[in-house]
């Protein structure tokens, strides 16, 4: 039993997927990731305006066993919580509550967690209670950076330390990774780095280069 | 884990057959010497008897010579011999232009891609949407140093089959030489040099039945091609290192076994689980050619959903199958092969891959036809693409 990648947990949620489906005219959603990219997740939330915590979260997936198992937690996670405890749920906190993740699925299964904090900033957008849009500069695409995993550790780049240059200028993002451009997971790397950043409103061009 | 009652993934690797085996146990309990020269002793001039009538058997069914089978560890050896061999054979004196194709399997592609980091240019022919490859564009691709012409018999994922009798013979009207991968076709498509113009042919053991660990290239009589793994004068002084007798021995004996009715078999399952999946299950695409296919392999994309999900769903209850979907590869890359034949992400990640063997049964067949329809569906209830197309 020990070889096998997922736990019983994440086995259980993966084959019965809790709290599955849209909530109709819901007071926050927000869709992360895409097809083309490989796994995509739908959240919606229901908030109660008094006390601002969520009363009702659903969720929906395309993606694989650790995406769907995630989706499914958080949506365990974040019910009945305040807005600002359930904007704090982390990645780790998800995967350990399924009795752990495995890295190499760090990337598929951290769409769920932004799913449900991009469906709580929705919400708040359309009560007004988000900031006017800032310019794109090295420390925001950096923020962005660290929500992109490194298959070898199921940590983010910034922390493994592979991001060795960003230069951000006229719209334009030059990013260089700290790999080699034949390894294994270089491919993998670029396509969620461009899917990460050229999403901010005043970026034009996403460039990904390797050291080597 | 679960336990798998029904294994579809013998592209990968297959079932050793147990006569294999019992042709195989001699040669590691009682002549277990290496094969020594004729002034040996006995045991070992008994063991180079049993390693050439291995390769007299393999060499006769491609109707080849004795002397142009070269044994190797497997399929990804055989292939990067014939690429690399010729590169460093050629690559000075004729010139540095290789051309294949871009749904090659890896170690052709990447044996390609090692090259171009050395300074050879690599020409990646496109495919149509079926797979196959238009020989007329290889015939306006091949250059004055164009050295190597490198394309699959058969594909690793989609099953398609070239028509290599078609592209052998363009390149030696070129004068080049050419290479085919026929890892997935050899014993069970008519594959012999006389038809087919090929002057060096991969083949395997792993996936007819044979052990794993050993594979052969075919290398037709005065191919310039290098030797680059150095050590003793095996295999005629093209392949050092102490001969795999057993693994050559149990090659030579499953390549025996395979008859023309067994593969009739085997299309006709592929034909149940092609035809009941494509009817059957909403929102399908067929992947790779219907008739120029492998008898073993079925390839269909089940739109709005993941593979790994699909896998594993079906893993959960017996299932083995495959997916080109980017979480099931260890490269957390979507299938190449399927963005060679004009597909999209999504339909890589739906992709499952089916294929058969000897062991197989038509009430498998249908078994996971029934059974991946029903996860299909599940997996689409939950899917936010599965209402309204695609997204």
């Amino acid at each position: 039993m020990s070889k096998f990648p997922y736990s019983d947990l994440v086995l259980e949620h993966f084959k019965h997927p809790r709290n599955v489906g849209e909530i109709e005219d819901p007071d926050g959603k927000a869709t992360e990731g895409s097809p083309a990219c490989g796994d995509m997740v739908s959240v919606y939330i229901k908030v109660d305006d008094e006390t601002k915590t969520i009363t009702d979260v659903k969720f929906q997936s395309y993606g694989c066993a650790s995406n769907i198992a995630t989706g499914s937690i958080i949506t365990e996670l974040a019910k009945g919580k305040t807005l600002e405890e359930a904007k704090k749920i982390t990645w780790k906190e998800a995967s350990e509550a399924l009795g752990g993740l495995p890295p190499i699925k760090a990337h598929c299964s951290v769409l769920a967690v932004e799913g449900l904090r991009s469906a709580i900033r929705d919400h708040e957008e359309r009560h007004g209670l988000v900031t006017e849009k800032v310019p794109t500069t090295r420390e925001v695409v950096e923020k962005r950076l660290k929500k992109v995993m490194n298959p070898l550790s199921g940590l983010d780049l910034v922390r493994t330390k592979l991001v060795s240059d960003i230069e951000v200028k006229d719209g334009k993002v030059r990013v260089v990774i700290d790999l080699p451009s034949n390894h294994q997971f270089a491919s993998a790397i670029r396509e969620e780095i461009v899917e990460k950043i050229d999403s901010l409103w005043d970026v034009k061009e996403v460039e990904v280069v390797f050291t080597e | 884990m679960f336990e798998t009652s029904v294994y579809l993934d013998n592209a990968s690797s297959t079932r050793l057959d147990e006569r294999v085996l019992e042709a195989m146990k001699p040669y590691f309990f009682e002549v277990y010497a290496v094969a020594t020269s004729e002034f040996g002793y006995s045991m070992g001039i008994e063991a180079k008897e049993g390693l050439a009538g291995a390769r007299e058997k393999l060499a006769g069914m491609l109707r080849a010579g004795p002397e142009e089978v070269v044994f190797t560890s497997g399929s990804t050896e055989s292939s990067n011999t014939a690429i690399k061999g010729v590169a460093l054979a050629l690559g000075k004196k004729k010139g540095r232009h290789i051309i294949t194709t871009k749904i090659e399997d890896f170690p052709v592609l990447h044996s390609a891609r090692a090259l171009e980091r050395d300074g050879f240019e690599v020409t990646y022919l496109d495919v149509d949407g079926d797979g196959l490859v238009d020989p007329d564009k290889l015939g306006e691709s091949i250059r004055k140093d164009t050295i190597l012409v490198s394309i699959q018999h058969a594909n690793q994922e989609i099953g398609t089959v070239q028509d290599v009798e078609a592209i052998g013979q363009i390149c030696m009207d070129k004068h080049v030489l050419f290479h085919t991968d026929a890892t997935h076709t050899f014993r069970r498509l008519p594959l012999d040099v006389d038809q087919v113009p090929a002057d060096l042919i991969t083949i395997s053991a792993h996936t007819i039945h044979g052990p794993r660990g050993v594979g052969g290239l075919y290398i037709r009589e005065k191919t310039p091609i290098a030797k680059w793994m150095d050590g003793g004068y095996q295999e005629f002084d093209r392949r050092a290192g102490i001969e795999n007798i057993p693994g050559a021995v149990g090659f030579a004996a499953a390549a025996e076994l395979f008859t023309p009715e067994e593969n009739e078999r085997l299309r006709s399952m592929r034909d149940r689980i092609l035809d009941r999946a494509l009817a059957e299950v909403p929102q399908t695409t067929l992947n790779g050619h219907r008739e120029k296919r492998t008898p073993q392999n079925a390839n269909v994309t089940f739109h709005l959903v993941e593979g790994e999900s699909i896998t594993l769903h079906l893993d959960m209850r017996g299932f083995a199958v495959s997916t080109g979907s980017a979480c099931f590869s260890r490269s957390l890359e979507a299938s190449h092969v399927i963005a060679g034949i004009g597909g999209d992400h999504e339909r890589a990640h739906g992709s499952v891959r089916f294929t058969l063997s000897r062991y197989n049964t038509m009430e498998e067949a249908d078994a996971v036809v029934d059974a991946i329809a029903e996860v299909v569906e599940t997996l689409r209830k939950i899917s936010p693409l599965g209402k309204g197309g695609r997204g």
